[in-house]
């Protein structure tokens, strides 16, 4: 059979590194095919040159056995391919038919055919499944709508191969399970999905064969029904990984968090955080479970100091730090991995060794008199780039040379280093590598062990379970569903997350 | 998904990293010097010939020499000034107005003081009395932004203006009668001249200022890379975000930082008012606040490129006089123009070259 689409000995470098050393891969139509590999892997540049946003240096493409060139992503939608990025592409304050069709809009005479836009966009979600309003407006939908929207926008004009970026990172597990009924439609239909991801359960699940890639090269293609978690793992990662935590019990000691009634709001002076008693001890780690925008941000920025609570009060470590400064509340044991690490984390332009500073300047040993102790900077920057295993570890390179999966060991790396009472750990894996993933878990969890409290927000489930001594479930800025990792599971977590369950009334 | 990380790239660009700041400032230079001559060709004349005049007359001699330290004085606290600005992220276009209203203060103050307190201490307390008053002047803008977010940009410009303004005046009361300036200072309230100990230089006001300068250079220097203070400003300037996740406060940082950067133009007036009139004259300044928005840009923001870039347009300016005869002395301003612009465009093309084969 000829492959919907076959890249072969592809090659894209930039200057010395070479994203993709002679690629090949051939997608069967009418399949599911899975792309894996870590960070940095090279499948990002490769599927870039396959929808036309990066040139090949070498090597050939084929679209239904026939040899193409993609000067643009525009060469590639014509020749049935589109593209569903991992941060979509939508005007929020157009409706959905307005979305889809935008580019490509039907006319009567000079104006815009409302009216057909509509009842096309409404054929097309009836033929592949993919409820939507075409009259609602894109801002008012889900994430997981968003999606569907523009997995629409692609079929609308005219796709036969969808490639997704990491589709589900955004999702709940329900819209997981849509998205992944969507995609088998689809295939059944004879379209052909690419799927890019790193969540190998999903490959599992999903995918009908599976392409590893590993430092720019293809390092292996099987049939998924051939392959197991672990061996995909330790293809990624080139050694075995483990998959699963050790972890003890915890032994929780005196509160280093207490919040009563706190009440946050966002940037547009809404309220996020609604009312939130939350309580942190010494030696344990709660999780916090939650669809991303329900709160969570601006809780721990209210936690952290770096955002005004308008109500409640926030007791660190026994000491009422309502009205602290981010500074005062760091002095007072906070330690704190922030959810955006381009803003908060790190001074991209600063080097690695100022970076492991950040929030210590002010303190010893790194301030004696008026002045920076740059040996003990520098001493600090040796141990802690070594012990993170920050690549490469040089102190005097700025960090925005490093990978993001080395700013966030670096991110970690700095404040497991304050040996803090309360750990706030935002997303801490987010953009790792699995098997830095292994030993951030691990450290957390030392963490833990040494009496530190840990407050953990991740959109991984599987994380959170992982890790949690205690899980808390956000909906809409106030807390909905309190448990253990060992009383629950992903599906029932995504009830409370999608608010489709409340307290009060389980079903 | 980012993009691959190229660990192997961050060596080379580390061994690289002393001569990548040197690189767009030199092509600026150049480049302006090229674009000069074709300048000089157009009104008739060889742009060798001119620019062999304006090397030799400005350093074919001592005097010459004394003339650029003298010119480039002024420019290195400017300079310095509107730096630091920059290092927080602030853009203070006042400096202007405030070595402007900082020298007005001087001159008045040694005026005031010169009567009743021996000389030395005239001289002291008359540049405590101007740097406090830059310093003050320079904090409104920073003040406004910290308190209402207004930005400096426009507050600093509207300030020069209200300086300006201010001194006008202020020097009803002050200048010596039918005069646009205050009483002259006498001799022992004055900086030493450097002809004192090289007399070659006799006829250059070049005065102990310059060793002012160099220590507001090293000041800068540690301020910003040997202290916490140092350590959150250039924090701030490059993301506030970050900076107050590590516990700076930043709208504190923009008011220090500005009083900081006011006090270092008013460091001009040492030069001015206190090392070579003794007297503050209204108009002085005639742009070196605005000049030093330029030395800092071709500088680099960095103390060592902004004592190279103030002794460039110093020479520039020297030069100008030198050459008058020969083309009309708006050359010196195209030149000062040209590098300007080339300054910002080649930092830009440089890095985006460096970064494409990183």
């Amino acid at each position: 059979m000829t492959p919907a689409i076959e890249l072969q000995d592809i090659v894209k470098s930039f200057g010395r590194l070479v994203a993709n050393d002679r690629v090949s891969l051939a997608v069967r139509p009418g399949s599911i095919h899975a792309l894996v590999g870590e960070n940095g892997a090279g499948k990002t540049t490769l599927m870039k040159v396959l929808f036309g946003l990066y040139q090949p240096d070498a090597g050939t493409l084929r679209v239904q056995g026939e040899t193409v060139r993609f000067r643009s992503p525009l060469d590639a939608l014509r020749r049935g391919l589109g593209m569903v990025h991992q941060h979509f592409m939508l005007v929020p304050p157009l409706t959905v038919a307005e979305n889809i069709t935008l580019g490509r809009e039907p006319r009567a005479g000079v104006s815009y055919d409302r009216r057909r836009a509509e009842s096309d966009v409404a054929e097309l979600s009836r033929r592949y499944g993919l409820a939507v309003d075409p009259r609602a407006r894109v801002e008012s939908l889900s994430v997981g709508q968003q999606q569907r929207v523009e997995i629409l926008k692609i079929l609308y004009r005219g796709a036969r191969v969808l490639i997704l970026d990491e589709p589900t990172a955004v999702l709940t597990p329900q819209e997981v399970d849509e998205l992944f009924a969507v995609l088998r439609s689809l295939r059944d239909a004879g379209d052909t999905v690419v799927l890019i991801t790193h969540k190998l359960r999903e490959v599992i699940e999903l995918s009908d064969r599976v392409t590893v890639m590993r430092g720019g090269r293809v390092v292996g293609e099987r049939d998924t029904k051939d392959v197991t978690i672990e061996e995909l793992a330790e293809m990624m990662v080139g050694r075995p990984v483990l998959l699963t935590l050790e972890k003890g019990p915890s032994r929780p000691g005196d509160p280093v968090l207490e919040t009563e009634g706190l009440v946050v709001r966002d940037d547009r002076g809404l309220d996020a955080v609604r009312g939130v008693r939350l309580v942190v001890r010494a030696g344990e780690i709660v999780g916090v479970a939650g669809v991303e925008g329900n709160g969570q941000a601006e809780l721990i920025e209210a936690l952290a100091g770096l955002r005004h609570a308008s109500g409640g009060t926030i007791r660190l470590a026994g000491r009422d730090v309502t009205r602290a400064t981010p500074l005062a509340r760091l002095r007072h044991g906070l330690a704190h991995v922030p959810a955006d690490r381009l803003a908060r984390g790190i001074l991209a332009d600063f080097d690695l060794a100022d970076n492991l500073i950040l929030g210590m300047q002010r303190d010893a040993p790194y301030r004696r008199g008026p002045w920076l102790d740059r040996a003990a900077v520098r001493a600090h920057a040796a141990g802690t780039l070594a012990e993170y295993d920050v690549r490469p570890p040089l102190p005097q390179v700025p960090v925005r040379t490093l990978s993001g999966g080395n700013q966030q060991k670096l991110v970690v790396g700095r404040e497991l280093s304050r040996r803090g009472r309360l750990l706030i750990a935002a997303h801490p894996t987010r953009g790792v590598d699995l098997g830095a993933i292994e030993f951030i878990h691990r450290r957390l969890v030392a963490e833990r062990d040494r009496g530190a409290g840990v407050l953990l927000v991740s959109s991984e489930l599987s994380e959170l379970l992982a890790l949690s001594d205690r899980l808390i479930v956000i909906y809409e800025g106030a807390l909905v569903h309190e448990t253990v990792p060992e009383a629950t599971d992903e599906r029932t977590l995504g009830l409370y997350m999608s608010g489709h369950r409340r307290p009060g009334n389980a079903a | 998904m980012s993009e691959p990380a190229a660990p192997a790239t961050a060596t080379a660009s580390a061994a690289r990293s002393w001569l990548r700041p040197l690189l767009p400032p030199a092509i600026a230079v150049v480049f302006s010097l090229v674009a000069g001559a074709g300048f000089i060709f157009a009104v008739g004349q060889n742009p060798l010939t001119v620019y062999g005049a304006m090397v030799a007359g400005v350093f074919g001699s001592a005097y010459g020499w004394g003339q650029v330290l003298f010119k480039a004085t002024p420019l290195v606290f400017t300079g310095l000034a509107v730096a630091l600005g920059f290092r927080a992220g602030l853009f203070n276009i006042g400096a202007e107005g405030q070595a402007y209203l900082a020298s007005f203060v001087m001159g008045a103050a040694g005026a005031a003081l010169a009567p009743t307190l021996p000389g030395p201490l005239v001289l002291v307390a008359a540049a405590l009395a101007g740097i406090a008053a830059g310093a003050a002047y320079a904090a409104v803008p920073g003040l406004l932004k910290a308190r209402f977010g207004s930005h400096e940009v426009i507050n600093t410009i509207m300030l020069n203006f209200i300086a300006f303004a201010l001194v006008n005046y202020l020097g009803h009361g002050t200048f010596v009668h039918e005069t646009v300036h205050t009483a002259e200072l006498p001799r022992t309230a004055l900086l030493p001249r450097l002809d004192l100990v090289w007399p070659a230089l006799r006829g250059s006001p070049v005065n102990a200022s310059l060793g002012l300068a160099g220590l507001a250079c090293v000041g800068v220097g540690l301020l910003l890379w040997r202290t916490p203070f140092g350590y959150e400003l250039r924090a701030v300037g490059l993301s506030p975000g970050a900076a107050e996740y590590g516990g700076a406060r930043v709208p504190a940082v923009w008011v220090k930082t500005m009083a900081l950067s006011g006090a270092l133009a008013a460091l001009v007036g040492v030069n001015f008012v206190l090392g070579y009139k003794g007297y503050f004259e209204s108009g002085f300044t005639a742009g070196v606040g605005f000049l030093g928005i330029a030395v800092a840009l071709l500088g680099r923001t960095h103390p060592v490129g902004i004592v190279l870039a103030a002794l460039f347009f110093g020479a520039l300016s020297q030069g100008g006089l030198v050459i008058n005869s020969l083309v009309p002395k708006e050359l010196v301003d195209i030149l000062q123009a040209i590098v300007i612009l080339m300054a910002i465009v080649s930092h830009e093309v440089v890095e985006r070259r460096l970064r494409r084969r990183a």
